[in-house]
C-alpha cells in the first residue's frame, strides 16, 4: 500500500505544533498500525531526521499507553479496538491519513503525539481504591459475590487508561473514567464500604485537575476501545447522589 | 567470591518459612521511618512490594519507565493465578502446587523455595479479592477455576482472559493509596541506568528522565530489582515493547551473579510471524488449551495445500487430521507444559505438516468445544481472546481453526537470589520475573503471577527486613559521595559514547540481527555448533553496533532511539552470555533443549549427575570470559524423575 500521512510535530508544550506531510510506500496490509510507523520512523532516521515520538508498550491493546486521533476518532476507524491492534487492512491504497495526538487540558502534549496522562493516575490516588492492608483479608471465599454483580464489576474494570474517552469528548470529560472506577469498586462487597467516600473524592479530585463536565453525548462509550459504557456514569451519578443526600 | 549460600532455613519442608519467619529480625515501627527502600518496576512483583512496604511504615521510592505505573507488562498476562485453595474438591494441596511446580521446571529449582512459593499462593488470592479484584465466579457466588497445563488438578484463578491487568490494577491501587499518604514516591518515565554501590552494599540507583533526559541520583537503606525478564534480546517476543534487561544487567556488571540465563520459556500458543516489519509477537492465553485442540494435517499433501492457500482446515476431515499431542501424551493432552508443547509444534512443522503460508504454524481448534459448550459458552470463556485474534488476523475462530505458533514469552533465568531473595551484592534484592529463583528450567502456565505477587506481597517485605534490622542506625545517604559522581560518569561517558558513534544502521535494524541469532541458534533448540557460532558473530555485531549505530537526536533530551540504543548494548552483551551458559548445559532440561541430548522419542534427557545445579555467572569485566559458580541443588524432600506426562 502506499499512503500520504499528516502526523501532528510538536516540539514541546510551550511550542506551536503543525501537520507535516509525509509519503510512505509498499506498507504491507498485515502490518499493524504502530508498525507502519516504525517504517516511517526508520525512513526518517535514515535521513538523519528526528523519529515521531509516541507512546506504546505492550501492543497487545491492554497495558492502554498508546493513543492516537486517526482521521478524526481516537484509536482509528475501528470499533473496540487500541491503535496497536489497528490494522493497515482497515486503509485503501492511497489514502491520506492524518494523525493527532489526545487534546485535552488535562493532557498536554509532550511531543509529537505523546501527552502527559498523569492526572489519571492523581484520580486514583485520591480514591481509587480499597482500603486494605497486606495480610490482613479473609478467606477469598468467605464473602460470596453474585455472578451478575462480578461479572458488572469486571466489565467497568477493563478500562485500560489509554484516555480516548477524555480525547473523544468535546468537554474532555473524565466521566467515563472515574465511573468505570467508581463502578468496578462500589459493585463489590469488598468495595463498597468506601462507596461513598470514594465517589465524593474522585468527582471532586476530576474538577480539580481541569477535565470538563458531561453532557451525556456519549462519544466516550463510542470510542472506549473497551466498551465501557454509558451505564456506568449513570451508576456514578447515582452513587454521587446517594452520598450527597 | 565464596560458595554461593542459599541460605535456606533447616527444618522439615513444610516448617520452614514459617520457622524463618519466627526466628529473622524485624525492624519497630519508629525505625521503619528511617528505612528508605528503592524499588525498580511497577508490574506484579514491584507494585505490590513497593505497596506492602509503604503500608509497613517504610518510606519507598518506586520507580518505572512507562508513563504510569499500571502499564507494566504484567498487565498483559492473560490466563490466570495459580494456588492450592482445593476450592474444586479434585485433590489439590500445597505439596502437590510444589510437586508440580518443582517436576514442571523439570527439577532444577530450590526446593524450599517453591514449596514457600506453594504455601502462600492462597493468601495471594484472599488478598486479591480483598483488594477489589473481580475473578470469574459461580452463579453460587464462590470463586471460579480452570486448568493450566502440566497440572491434573483445577486451581487457576482468572478474571476472563485478563488476569493480568486485574491483579495488577490491584496492586497498582495499593501502591497509588501509599502514593497519596506519602508513604511511596512515585518516579514513573524515569529508567533506572546504574546501581550505586557504597562500602559493598547496594545503597542507589542512576536513572534517566525520559522526557528531558537528565540523569538523576537516589539513594537508600536497600535496593529491589523487580524489573522483570530479557526476552526482547530476541527481538521478536510476546513481551512489551519497552521492556528491558538493562537495570538486571547493571546490577550484573556492579557484581550480582546471574543465574542460568539460557532458561527461556516459548511459550506455544501465540499468534504467527506475518513478515519484516513486525515488532513484536502476541501471546494466545494457556487457557485456550482447555477447550482447544491442537492439529495438523495428517497428511503432507493437504498440509502443502493449506500452506497454498488452497484449501482450509475445516475442509480436512476428521480422520486426515493428526491431533500430535493427544496421540503423544495421551495422560495429559493439549495440557502438557509449555515447553514440552512447543518442541512438539516445532517437529511437527520442520516435518512438513505446518499449516500457514511460512508452514510454521498449527491449528488451535475449537470446533468440538462450541458443539459442545455452544458458541455461547466459549464466548464468555474467551470471547476477549478470540476478538484480539480476529483484529490481528482477520480470521473468525468460531469458523475457522486459530493458526499458532511457539514464541519466546518468560525468561526463568535472572538475577541469582538466596531463600530471603537478597543478590550476592548485599542490599540488593530481586523479585517477579527479574530473579532466577523458582521456575527451574520451565514455567507452569499462571506460576508467573504467583509468583510476582509471593515475591512482592508476602516474601521480600519479610525477608528485607533481615537486613534493613541492620540499617537502624545508618543515616539517610547523600546522593553527593564520590560513589554515585563515579556512578553517574559511567552512565554519562556510556551514553555519549554511543551518540557520538553516528553510524549507518538504525537500533531497530542491529536487533533483528541479534534477535535472529538467538532465535536460530539459542532458540527452541540448540547444539553445541550454532552455539559456538552464536557467540561469534554476537561479537561481530557487538561490534558493528559500537561502530556503525546511527542514533538521531540530542543526549540530554527526549531520545527514544538512544533509550533504545542503550538497550541493545546491554542485550548484546548479555545475549552472548545466555549462549555460554546454553553451550556449557551439555544435557536437555525444560526450555533448554540440546539436540544432542534427548531420548529416542524425541524428550528432554537430564543429565542429573553432573547438571544437578543453578549455573551463576560472575562478571569478570569487559571481554573476559565470565566465571561460573554453581550451587548444588539437593533434593531431599522429592525423588528426581524423568518428567512423564504420558
Amino acid at each position: 500500500m502506499n499512503l500520504k500521512l499528516k502526523i501532528w510535530r510538536q516540539r514541546d508544550p510551550n511550542t506551536r505544533g503543525k501537520f507535516v506531510n509525509y509519503k510512505l510506500n509498499d506498507i504491507s496490509p498485515e502490518s499493524s498500525f504502530l508498525e507502519m510507523i516504525d517504517v516511517l520512523n526508520e525512513e526518517l532516521i535514515t535521513k538523519n531526521e528526528e523519529p515521531i515520538v509516541f507512546d506504546d508498550d505492550c501492543r497487545e491493546g491492554i497495558c492502554g499507553a498508546c493513543g492516537m486521533y486517526i482521521n478524526g476518532r481516537p484509536h482509528g476507524p475501528d470499533s473496540l479496538i487500541t491503535v496497536c491492534q489497528l490494522h493497515m487492512r482497515k486503509f485503501k491504497d492511497g489514502d491520506t491519513i492524518v494523525i493527532e495526538p489526545w487534546r485535552a487540558r488535562a493532557f498536554p502534549v509532550i511531543r509529537d503525539l505523546m501527552v502527559d496522562r498523569s492526572a489519571f493516575d492523581t484520580l486514583i490516588q485520591e480514591a481509587g481504591f480499597v482500603s486494605v492492608n497486606t495480610g490482613s483479608a479473609p478467606d477469598a471465599n468467605s464473602i460470596p459475590v453474585a455472578k451478575k454483580y462480578a461479572d458488572l464489576s469486571m466489565d467497568a474494570a477493563s478500562c485500560i487508561g489509554c484516555g480516548a474517552c477524555v480525547a473523544a469528548c468535546k468537554n474532555a470529560s473524565a466521566m467515563l473514567f472515574v465511573g468505570a472506577k467508581v463502578s468496578h469498586l462500589t459493585l463489590l462487597p469488598q468495595g463498597n464500604v468506601e462507596a461513598e467516600d470514594r465517589v465524593l473524592k474522585m468527582v471532586a479530585k476530576m474538577d480539580e485537575l481541569g477535565f470538563g463536565n458531561c453532557t451525556n453525548t456519549g462519544a466516550c462509550e463510542a470510542e472506549c476501545p473497551k466498551g465501557i459504557t454509558l451505564t456506568n456514569i449513570a451508576r456514578l451519578n447515582r452513587e454521587y447522589y446517594k452520598a450527597t443526600v | 567470591m565464596a560458595k554461593l549460600q542459599s541460605r535456606t532455613p533447616d527444618g522439615p519442608l513444610a516448617d520452614k518459612w514459617s520457622s524463618y519467619k519466627s526466628n529473622q529480625n524485624l525492624v519497630n515501627p519508629a525505625n521503619k521511618r528511617k528505612l528508605d527502600v528503592i524499588v525498580v518496576g511497577t508490574g506484579l512483583a514491584g507494585a505490590s512490594a513497593a505497596a506492602s512496604l509503604a503500608e509497613m511504615g517504610f518510606k519507598v521510592k518506586s520507580f518505572c519507565y512507562q508513563d504510569s505505573p499500571r502499564r507494566a507488562h504484567s498487565i498483559a498476562a492473560q490466563g490466570g493465578i495459580n494456588a492450592a485453595k482445593n476450592y474444586q474438591n479434585d485433590g489439590d494441596s500445597i505439596y502437590r502446587l510444589f510437586f508440580d511446580t518443582i517436576k514442571g521446571g523439570d527439577y532444577r529449582s530450590r526446593e524450599a523455595n517453591v514449596y514457600r512459593l506453594a504455601e502462600v499462593s492462597n493468601q495471594i488470592i484472599d488478598q486479591c479479592v480483598a483488594q477489589g479484584v473481580p475473578f470469574a465466579r459461580e452463579y453460587g457466588g464462590t470463586l471460579d477455576n480452570r486448568s493450566f497445563g502440566g497440572a491434573l488438578v483445577s486451581r487457576t484463578f482468572y478474571a476472563r482472559g485478563q488476569t493480568g491487568q486485574q491483579l495488577l490494577l490491584g496492586a497498582y491501587q495499593s501502591l497509588s493509596r501509599q502514593i497519596k499518604k506519602g508513604n511511596v514516591e512515585m518516579y514513573p518515565r524515569m529508567e533506572m541506568y546504574n546501581l550505586v554501590v557504597v562500602d559493598g552494599i547496594a545503597r542507589g540507583i542512576i536513572g534517566r528522565d525520559v522526557i528531558t533526559g537528565k540523569l538523576e541520583r537516589f539513594s537508600a537503606h536497600a535496593v529491589v530489582l523487580a524489573s522483570g525478564g530479557y526476552g526482547n534480546v530476541f527481538f521478536l517476543s510476546t513481551m512489551a515493547m519497552g521492556a528491558n534487561a538493562s537495570a538486571a544487567w547493571q546490577c550484573y556488571k556492579k557484581g550480582a551473579l546471574f543465574g542460568n540465563p539460557c532458561y527461556v520459556q516459548i511459550h506455544p500458543t501465540c499468534i504467527p510471524v506475518h513478515g519484516d516489519a513486525q515488532s513484536k509477537l502476541t501471546l494466545m492465553s494457556e487457557s485456550l488449551r482447555n477447550d482447544g485442540r491442537i492439529w495438523v494435517p495428517k497428511n503432507k499433501e493437504d498440509a502443502v495445500k493449506v500452506q497454498k492457500g488452497e484449501m482450509r482446515g475445516k475442509d480436512i476431515p476428521e480422520e486426515d487430521r493428526d491431533y500430535y499431542l493427544e496421540r503423544r501424551y495421551p495422560a495429559f493432552g493439549n495440557l502438557v507444559p509449555r515447553d514440552v508443547a512447543s518442541r512438539a509444534a516445532k517437529e511437527r512443522c520442520d516435518a512438513g505438516h505446518g499449516v500457514n503460508s511460512s508452514g510454521l504454524a498449527v491449528f488451535l481448534d475449537f470446533q468440538d468445544a462450541i458443539q459442545r459448550l455452544g458458541r455461547d459458552v466459549i464466548e464468555a470463556k474467551y470471547g476477549n481472546l478470540f476478538q484480539m485474534y480476529e483484529k490481528i488476523t482477520d480470521d473468525n475462530p468460531y469458523e475457522l481453526p486459530m493458526m499458532i505458533y511457539p514464541a519466546i514469552h518468560y525468561s526463568m533465568g535472572g538475577i541469582w537470589v538466596d531463600y530471603e531473595l537478597q543478590t550476592t551484592i548485599p542490599g540488593l534484592f530481586a523479585t517477579g520475573e527479574s530473579n532466577f529463583s523458582d521456575h527451574g528450567a520451565n514455567r507452569l502456565g499462571a506460576s508467573a503471577l504467583m509468583q510476582g505477587l509471593a515475591d512482592g506481597y508476602f516474601v521480600l517485605p519479610y525477608t528485607i527486613q533481615n537486613f534493613l534490622a541492620g540499617e537502624i542506625n545508618t543515616p539517610r545517604f547523600n546522593t553527593d559521595s564520590p560513589e554515585f559522581e563515579a556512578a553517574e560518569t559511567e552512565v554519562n561517558d556510556q551514553l555519549e559514547k554511543l551518540m557520538a558513534v553516528k553510524g549507518n544502521h538504525s537500533v531497530d535494524t542491529l536487533h533483528k540481527r541479534l534477535g535472529k541469532i538467538m532465535w536460530d541458534h539459542v532458540g527452541m533448540a540448540r547444539n553445541d555448533e550454532g552455539l559456538k557460532n552464536a557467540q561469534e558473530e554476537i561479537r561481530d555485531l557487538k561490534e558493528e553496533f559500537w561502530n556503525n549505530v546511527k542514533i538521531p537526536g540530542e543526549l540530554n533530551d527526549l531520545n527514544p532511539e538512544l533509550q533504545k540504543a542503550s538497550r541493545l548494548a546491554d542485550y548484546l552483551e548479555l545475549g552472548e552470555l545466555m549462549a555460554i551458559d546454553a553451550l556449557n548445559r551439555t544435557e536437555s532440561c525444560g526450555g533448554h533443549f540440546r539436540e544432542e541430548y534427548q531420548t529416542g522419542e524425541g524428550e528432554a534427557l537430564r543429565n542429573d549427575k553432573d547438571f544437578t545445579y543453578v549455573a551463576a555467572w560472575e562478571y569478570a569485566g569487559d571481554d573476559k570470559d565470565p566465571k561460573l559458580h554453581k550451587e548444588v541443588l539437593d533434593f531431599k524432600f522429592i525423588e528426581v524423575k524423568q518428567r512423564n506426562y504420558k
